[in-house]
């Protein structure tokens, strides 16, 4: 059910600048549908990092987080070539991970 | 305390315009404080969640007849997506008619893949548990376009025939308040609430019709192009409902892009 | 056969989890929960703050949509490992902390829900120490169009 994330990556030096989009409803439980039932809570919960295969970011978050959230932060030790996946959980119990391959000056 | 909040915010601005000189005043504080931060966030916009979905649907076999859209005609023949966005409304021989971008999509998936015209109009617009296909798809049209001079064309007789009964169509008041497109978007530093009404009669303000569509909507993250915007202002000045991907809205549209012609589209937007 | 092949592609990528995922027992459910900053602060051991002019907040005065408001957070307290952010006035105002004691850089940029106004408020743990400083966000009613 998961739907793919947008990672980007642009290189400054040995700093990549990760900006990531998610796909996601982040329901706080509190909507009602159109029928006027209530939407069950639904939302991310942690996002790990990983440059080829470290984790050098991680974060645990709320349902006070924007619908199909964006993200940017920086890792550092990044190069050309490297691997840097990001994976999201979330409270139901669904996942996702996306990888992208960081490119010389992109 | 919300209303509250807002009849302070709208008296501090007007106080605040009040004694600004005439041609600051369009450069409303707050309406500025908004742009700059709509434009931080169209930097990494959710709108390219759905260029993706739109690029994957463009390629994917669907409908009756099991084929991709990847022979689909914007313009610049079958396939060619890149640029095509900016060069719409324009007119199509094989249907000897204008047609903007979301109507030759539409266009492209009754012929090339089978689907019914009834089908797609059915549901045309997002809601928070759908995205129907063709505002994907017309989000991956528009983004192939980031960054490129509108160019909408004027050199066929039946395009400049859209662009005069755009512009009738603009001035015509009508429905229950009289109201026309030209009530809102004909004078500069109009606002409702805290959102500016573009005067589209000028050409630098006109793009402002055609930048940020489609656009991802923070109310309700939902993904829209300009048929829901146009649709949504025809009930806010209780008009009919026009019809989705209709001749009128084709020719509106062309009133709107051929007056921001030359100005650079930006891509899919963000939109409050 | 090509659009078959496609799913299932997508969907084994959506089960395969490339590395260690973040253990979900450790999520702070009490924090969370917890209805206001100070008694969050308390669920995540957070004992006392110092202000510091050494964090900066890049948000909007006013959000011009209180479902998606932007948030920079840089903190130039030497030897950061966290940032961690309250919306004191939401009905649950931890809203997450940013972990940087595994080769990020200690900034971080996110968009939240704000119920109304409201000071964001952001605290840094460095060197065993924590320190805060807050920003005043403005939630507007939107309007028509756009």
């Amino acid at each position: 059910m998961a739907e793919p994330m947008k990672i980007r990556a642009t290189l400054q030096g040995d700093v990549a600048d990760v900006r990531v989009l998610m796909a996601h409803p982040m329901e706080t439980g509190l909507r009602k549908d159109a029928a006027g039932k209530l939407v069950p809570l639904h939302f991310i919960q942690t996002i790990t990092a990983q440059l080829n295969g470290k984790t050098v970011f991680s974060a645990d978050v709320s349902q006070a987080v924007s619908r199909n959230p964006v993200f940017a932060f920086k890792v550092k030790g990044a190069k050309a070539g490297d691997k840097l996946s990001i994976t999201w959980q979330d409270n139901q119990g669904d996942k996702r991970t996306d990888e992208i391959v960081i490119r010389a000056g992109s | 305390m919300k209303h509250a909040l807002v009849l302070g915010l709208i008296a501090a601005i007007a106080a605040t315009a009040a004694w600004l000189p005439a041609a600051a005043q369009t450069a409303d504080p707050t309406a500025a404080e908004f742009d700059k931060f709509r434009e931080i966030m169209e930097q990494d916009n959710p709108a390219e969640l759905f260029e993706m979905k739109g690029e994957e649907l463009w390629r994917t076999r669907r409908g009756p007849k099991n084929a991709s859209l990847e022979q689909c005609d914007l313009g610049l023949g079958p396939g060619v997506v890149k640029g095509a966005y900016v060069l719409m409304p324009r007119y199509f021989a094989d249907v000897d008619r204008v047609m903007d971008a979301e109507a030759r999509i539409v266009h492209c998936m009754i012929t090339l893949q089978g689907f019914t015209y009834a089908e797609l109009a059915k549901q045309p617009f997002s809601s928070l548990t759908r995205t129907p296909e063709p505002v994907s798809l017309v989000t991956y049209v528009a983004a192939q376009s980031r960054g490129m001079k509108v160019a909408a064309p004027q050199s066929h007789p039946k395009e400049r025939a859209a662009y005069a009964m755009g512009k009738e169509i603009f001035f015509y008041r009508a429905g229950a308040y009289d109201f026309s497109c030209a009530s809102c978007h004909s004078v500069d530093d109009k606002r409702i609430r805290t959102q500016p009404m573009p005067n589209f009669t000028k050409p630098e303000q006109a793009i402002r019709a055609v930048q940020g569509w489609p656009g991802y909507r923070m109310t309700g993250g939902v993904m829209h192009s300009v048929q829901w915007r146009l649709e949504d202002c025809f009930r806010q000045q209780r008009f009919p409902e026009p019809g989705y991907a209709s001749e009128t809205l084709s020719a509106l549209l062309t009133y709107v892009t051929v007056n921001a012609n030359g100005h650079v589209y930006r891509g899919p937007g963000i939109k409050r | 056969m090509q659009h078959a092949r496609r799913l299932i592609v997508q969907a084994l990528g959506a089960l395969v989890v490339l590395g260690p995922a973040r253990a979900l027992a450790a999520w702070n459910k009490g924090a969370f929960e917890a209805k206001s900053a100070i008694d969050a602060m308390r669920a995540l051991g957070i004992g006392n703050t110092e202000d510091s002019k050494e964090i900066q907040i890049r948000a909007p005065e006013i959000a011009e949509n209180g479902a998606v408001v932007p948030i920079d957070i840089t903190s130039n307290i030497p030897g950061t490992t966290s940032i961690s952010v309250f919306i004191e006035k939401n009905p649950f105002p931890y809203t997450g902390t940013f972990d940087f004691s595994q080769g990020a850089v200690p900034y971080v940029h996110l968009r939240v829900k704000m119920g109304e106004s409201s000071p964001v408020r952001v605290v840094v743990a460095a060197g065993g120490k924590h320190y805060t400083t807050a920003q005043e966000v403005k939630v507007t009613i939107g309007g028509c169009g756009g």
